[in-house]
């Protein structure tokens, strides 16, 4: 083989390189360890099915915010609550699940999320 | 032809992971033991690759003339286009992996009417597979916030300049647009050009067709509501690198088609011409120093040859020689 310790080194930093989750999941020790959330303080369901909130939340979440800057349409009929609540993320969402770092964060930081709602909304929590 | 070809291939592939997740059910298969022989076919047959690579022989020195080779000091020699030392050397490979600089001298040849050859700068070839290349690396990288716990230091930053004008939420990612559209440009570029069309082969058609079809499975998961839980992926990804592999029940079938066609790229990588990832550091254009004058190459299929100088030769025949009066080098 002809520059055999250069293409040693080669092989090795790409097999450092590519065993890098192995290597960091070894040293960081964390791998299994599933997000817990907070129960809701109030209330069976959430002002949709569960299932779907936990898919399109964001999607959800973005649309309210167009309607209720854009168009002043503040109310949302929910179909699994029967009623009529606000669309309100600080009211109405932390309202129910009343801690962000318990709650939305929990999953956001597992999956390395960082939504910009907190750019402008305050969990009001931390700011007693 | 040999694009459809390629392009039937993708399906069957997509036709067998539909039909064994959702149909045989072998999420097992498809989420654990089909990736992890992947990796193992990735890893080995890259190896093996780069070392019979490297036991190739090396019977000349290349220079390339791109540059002013060193030799005299007051002529100024071009240390990036003709290194002559070994950080020159990995200066210029730098210059080639990261920016494609071989690329970017591309030209064209065209037969204008006359008829005359007109030849002239032919970047597009470069500034698609620079788009392309980039935001598969970035994408890659991105996707660490699967694989590792907690994500490290580089993907929120990545995140956030990829995802920099916000548009909806799931934000969508600069790098989504750039992969499928520079991959559309090199597809069609193939099918554009007759000459290039003609030498094109169905393994380069399905490469193309594999990596597109990961992009795109990979946007349908995360914009439309073919959605897979993000959470219960992330579980399996960390399951696989800890190895304590488990396949949550909810994952949905986009998400095993994207992954199965990931695991294809990498079980086919080592075959295929996407090895240009490793062969690139053995290209001798580009690995050699341009130092020629400086140090001897030994051919090393030069082999011993029978010689006899003249001073052997004058040895043999000295007595005669001086016998007959003839000049002698030595004189005993």
């Amino acid at each position: 083989m002809h520059n055999t310790g250069k293409v040693i080194i080669g092989l090795l930093i790409f097999l450092v390189i590519a065993a890098f989750p192995i290597w960091y999941a070894v040293a960081g020790g964390k791998t299994g360890d599933l997000p817990e959330l907070e129960k809701a303080v109030k209330g069976e369901n959430c002002v949709i099915d569960s299932v779907e909130m936990r898919e399109i939340h964001m999607a959800l979440l973005d649309e309210w915010r167009d309607e209720v800057v854009r168009e002043d349409d503040r109310w949302y009929k929910s179909m699994t609550l029967d009623s009529t609540i606000e669309k309100s993320l600080t009211r109405s969402c932390l309202g129910c699940h009343t801690s962000k770092a318990d709650f939305c964060d929990r999953c956001h930081n597992y999956l390395a999320v960082s939504p910009y709602c907190w750019d402008c909304h305050v969990d009001p929590k931390e700011f007693k | 032809m040999s694009a459809l070809f390629a392009l039937l291939m993708i399906i069957i592939l997509l036709l067998i992971s539909i039909i064994g997740t959702e149909v045989l059910g072998l999420n097992y298969v498809f989420g654990v033991i089909i990736p992890y022989a992947a990796i193992a076919l990735f890893l080995v047959g890259f190896v093996y690759r780069i070392i019979r690579w490297a036991n190739s022989a090396v019977p000349f020195k290349i220079t390339t003339t791109c540059g002013q080779q060193k030799s005299h000091p007051w002529i100024k020699h071009s240390s990036l286009e003709a290194p002559h030392s070994t950080w020159g050397v990995i200066g210029r490979m730098a210059l080639e992996v990261l920016f494609f600089r071989s690329l970017f001298r591309n030209t064209k040849a065209d037969l204008k009417e006359g008829p005359r050859l007109v030849y002239g700068p032919s970047k597009w070839l470069w500034a698609a597979g620079l788009v392309f290349h980039w935001s598969f690396l970035i994408i890659l990288l991105r996707h660490f916030r699967f694989f590792a716990e907690p994500a490290p230091f580089f993907v929120s930053g990545l995140q956030s300049l990829d995802g920099f004008f916000q548009i909806g939420l799931p934000i969508f990612y600069i790098t989504s647009v750039a992969i499928v559209a520079a991959l559309a440009f090199l597809f069609v570029r193939r099918l554009n050009d007759p000459k290039l069309r003609y030498i094109s082969l169905g393994s380069d058609y399905f490469a193309l067709f594999l990596i597109l079809s990961i992009a795109i499975s990979g946007i349908l998961m995360r914009h439309t509501g073919l959605r897979a839980d993000i959470v219960d992926v992330k579980q399996l990804a960390m399951g696989l690198v800890s190895f304590h592999p488990n396949v949550p029940e909810s994952i949905g079938v986009m998400f095993f088609i994207h992954l199965f066609f990931v695991s294809v790229l990498f079980g086919y990588f080592p075959f295929s011409k996407l090895m240009h990832m490793g062969g690139i550091f053995m290209s001798p254009t580009r690995n050699m120093a341009n130092n020629n004058r400086e140090k001897r190459h030994v051919n090393p299929w030069d082999y011993p040859v029978k010689t006899h100088t003249y001073e052997e030769w004058e040895d043999e025949f000295r007595d005669v020689m001086k016998a007959a009066g003839m000049p002698l080098e030595k004189e005993k």
